[in-house]
């Protein structure tokens, strides 16, 4: 019998998730023995035309990381969809958007005039943008255009699976392939990860009050951080009871509140709305203009709750767009 | 007839480098264009975030150097709170720093820039590669460098809370102190990086230096490329990746200028081009003066070879040595051939090696206080660090209240892009005559770039294997008349 054959991808990407699978080391060995790796730009020169020749469903899966922003991006998702049998979407920016997805907080032109002619060093006198087209000596160079906002995977193709994480976890992605290549497979639409909330997994969660109580929203810097207890239980928007567990509770190790990169569990559709309104509960106030007052200490609360999910979240980024207008 | 070529590494969407070399009526290159079709916008979305984030979220600029981003931004805080962090916090956050170093040096040499060394520029494509690398270098050695990278990125994991994207940075220090354990773990990491250091010097001078051929790639006019150089340097002018002054020595090899961070805005400037996302930066004192070579053009470079240049040596003595014979093989200072970037960034891995070694034996590591809470009213910040790739900048502004108004980043690779640019014209021109091209000389032009470690705006990626290209020719009507490609 022949190998599985499986794909790798990326697409408006920092990297962090390509690092994540050379970070397998030596597990990858197994992998690769068990697997033909057909497709994967990084490290092997199969181009799209390799892909494009292939029958539909050739590749048992491919894992796609990195959101989408250009046609370009689109495009390949939809190919690499009916190439493969699963859509595994991998991390944060293919998952939920990811921290890129940010910037649908603001227009297209807004980013542009700011980098290239509203820059403190930027010398520009003649008010050069970079073109999709320009000629030089006769010639014409060429640059990809954008759209206007950042997506998800699963806005753009149909996705099976997602490996949720900035980056997916080591262990998940182990688990993930495994269990692939075993053929034993949850219900479509899982996320590979635990589906109990990251305050189960924490070492510190036995010193996470019953009932918290908040008067004031700390910031980390404005606090020495114990290394015992719970840290919302010092005041910090820790989004561990709002996150999805499988990452070992990493930030809490380096003493630092979750940020909710994981995403939220099963029950969860908006992940800022739980996390928001779960900080909220712990707020203490007589009136609820006390709570909405101590929310307000809450100076990014796009940032704080939509950090890694705003592409994905109900507010898809769009109902704020004009933000940037003001900032 | 004119004839484009256009080196593409198509299967990278986004964030690649990409060539265009038009040639002229006879086959000669015209000229070669380096574009970076990229652009993510950081500048602009991190404005209203509380500046605290600024660490954790810039480091997604690029997850292959998070680690420099987030060391950048941390200073930048450091600054824009009016805080001194305690010894113990700056002495840490500078091992983080050199373990980051150590293994991001590694995979340049033994995964991307290496191959073409050690396996040979002209060597069968097939080759090429790491796994070329491994037969050459045996698989044990391969072991060894998967086992290394591995020990220095769990020490990362243990003192930043994550090695993609640490979470430890605070303005005026860092989250938590070292314990007994990690400090073990680093010592030995330490020792264990000294030896790869050694070794990979080792394998530099039995491989290249020992071949005439090599050595006579690495000094030939095709990658030479007279500039500026810019680095990080300490007290006594030696190589520094964490902290000190810039300094800046002209094509001669002459100080330039010294200046503190917080000057990097009056003495550096941004120029644009349309055809590419990348800006190109500049001396602002000497000026733009388009992709020119010499001291009338305010290009400069930075990174490896710029570093050991700009500097007057190393810290630590095996480093030291290796950098006089690195000097007194390559005829004086500067050197101005873009290959000696692979040499240059072996010694930087030797001395980031000896100087974490330093550090992990140092009893000031263990200090308590990590964290000094900031009292002052935030205001405007600038942090500045040595990054595998070049000098990194970050500037912020904030309101009263700590909240980003402006954000200002310069990436390393930014300040190295017009001489990327210069070097890859360069390279063309030498290697492609009347028309005639093929894989090796592809390559060729190739490796101009690949010297500088392809990690383009910072915000791309750069893994494993060698970048796939594809080469096409074109007829005037831009009709397809011939592909080549180049496999791994
Ligand atoms: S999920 Fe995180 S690590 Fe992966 S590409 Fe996005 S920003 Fe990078
Ligand atoms: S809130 Fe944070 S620190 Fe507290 S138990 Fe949950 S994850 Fe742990
Ligand atoms: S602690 Fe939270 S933010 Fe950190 S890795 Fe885990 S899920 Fe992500």
């Amino acid at each position: 019998m022949s190998k599985p054959k499986i794909g790798f991808y990326w697409c408006a990407s920092c990297g962090g998730c390509e690092e994540a699978v050379v970070d397998l080391a030596e597990d990858i060995l197994p992998v690769v023995e068990a697997v033909d790796i057909v497709f994967w730009p990084v490290a092997l020169d199969f181009k799209r035309a390799d892909v494009e020749a292939m029958p539909d469903n050739e590749m048992a899966v491919c894992f796609i990381n990195g959101a989408i922003r250009t046609s370009e991006q689109e495009e390949m998702a939809q190919l690499l969809r009916a190439k493969s049998q699963l859509i595994v979407a991998f991390g944060s920016c293919s998952h939920m958007g990811g921290i890129p997805g940010l910037a649908n907080q603001f227009v297209r032109t807004d980013i542009l005039d700011r980098v290239y002619y509203d820059s403190q060093m930027v010398v520009n006198p003649d008010n050069i943008r970079p073109q999709e087209a320009t000629a030089v000596n006769g010639d014409s160079l060429s640059l990809p255009s954008f759209d206007g906002a950042v997506r998800t995977l699963d806005q753009t193709v149909d996705v099976d699976y997602y490996l949720p994480g900035c980056s997916p976890p080591v262990a998940l992605i182990v688990q993930a392939v495994t269990a692939i290549l075993e053929g034993k497979l949850p219900d479509k639409g899982t996320v590979l990860a635990p589906d109990i909330a990251l305050c189960d997994e924490c070492s510190r969660k036995e010193s996470k009050p019953d009932e918290l109580s908040i008067n004031k929203i700390r910031r980390p810097f404005e606090i020495e951080i114990n290394q015992e207890d719970c840290l919302l239980a010092q005041g910090l928007p820790c989004l561990g009871a709002a996150t999805r567990s499988g990452c070992g509770a990493a930030c809490i190790e380096g003493n630092m509140p979750c940020t909710g990169c994981m995403g939220p569990t099963s029950r969860v559709s908006d992940f800022g709305a739980k996390a928001l309104s779960g900080l909220a509960s712990t707020i203490t106030g007589e009136e609820e203009h006390d709570i909405a007052r101590r929310l307000e200490q809450l100076v990014d609360p796009v940032g704080t709750f939509y950090r890694y999910s705003l592409p994905m979240s109900l507010l898809k980024g769009r109902a704020i767009s004009d933000k940037g207008a003001k900032a | 007839m004119k004839q484009r070529i256009v080196i593409d590494p198509i299967t990278r969407l986004e964030g690649h480098g990409k060539i265009d070399i038009i040639l002229d009526e006879t086959g000669n290159v015209d000229h070669a264009y380096f574009q970076v079709p990229e652009l993510r916008g950081f500048e602009k979305f991190t404005e209203g975030r509380p500046a605290e984030d600024m660490p954790q979220i810039t480091s997604r600029i690029c997850g292959v150097c998070p680690t420099a981003h987030h060391m950048a931004s941390s200073k930048a805080l450091d600054a824009l709170y009016h805080v001194d962090p305690p010894v113990a916090a700056k002495k840490i956050r500078e091992l983080v720093n050199s373990a980051f170093f150590i293994e991001d040096h590694a995979l340049h040499f033994f995964y991307l820039g290496g191959p073409d060394f050690v396996v040979g520029p002209t060597a069968p494509k097939a080759a090429r590669n790491i796994l070329g690398v491994l037969d050459k270098v045996g698989i044990e050695t391969g072991k060894q460098v998967i086992a290394l990278r591995k020990e220095l990125r769990e020490l990362i994991t243990a003192i930043a809370g994550k090695v993609i994207h640490p979470v430890f940075g605070l303005p005026g220090g860092i989250s938590k102190p070292l314990n007994e354990d990690i400090i073990e773990q680093a010592r030995t990491g330490a020792d264990h990086a000294v030896e790869f250091g050694r070794f990979c010097l080792q394998v530099f001078n039995d491989v290249v230096l020992q071949n005439e051929d090599y050595v006579n790639l690495i000094t030939s006019p095709a990658y030479t490329t007279n500039t500026f150089y810019m680095g990080l340097v300490d007290q006594d002018n030696k190589v520094n990746f964490y902290d000190g002054q810039i300094r800046v020595v002209d094509p001669e090899g002459q100080e330039y200028v010294k200046f503190p961070a917080n000057e990097f805005p009056d003495r550096i400037a941004e120029h644009v081009e349309p055809w590419s996302f990348v800006k190109f930066c500049y001396l602002k004192d000497v000026g733009w003066n388009g992709f020119e070579e010499g001291r009338e053009s305010g290009i400069y470079s930075v990174a490896p070879l710029a570093r050991l240049n700009a500097a007057d040596g190393m810290a630590t003595p095996e480093a030291q040595s290796a950098y006089e014979q690195y000097f007194s093989v390559l005829g004086g200072k500067p050197v101005h051939f873009t290959l000696a970037n692979h040499w240059a960034r072996l010694i930087e891995l030797l001395y980031a090696a000896e100087r974490l070694q330093e550090l992990a034996n140092d009893p000031d590591i263990a200090g308590s206080n990590v964290h000094t809470i900031p009292d002052a009213t935030p205001d405007e910040g600038i942090g500045i660090v040595e990054a595998p790739r070049g000098t990194l900048f970050h500037h912020y502004k904030t309101d009263e209240r700590g909240v980003i108004t402006r954000a200002n980043l310069i990436v390393a690779t930014q300040n190295n892009a017009a001489r990327i640019a210069m070097s890859v014209d360069q390279a063309a021109k030498a290697m492609i005559k009347d028309g005639k091209v093929d894989d090796g000389i592809l390559n060729l032009v190739e490796m101009a770039f690949r010297a500088y470690d392809p990690c383009h705006g910072c915000a791309s990626h750069s893994m494993p294997g060698q970048t796939p290209l594809i080469l096409r020719i074109y007829d005037p009507e831009h009709q397809l008349i011939d592909e080549i490609r180049r496999e791994p």
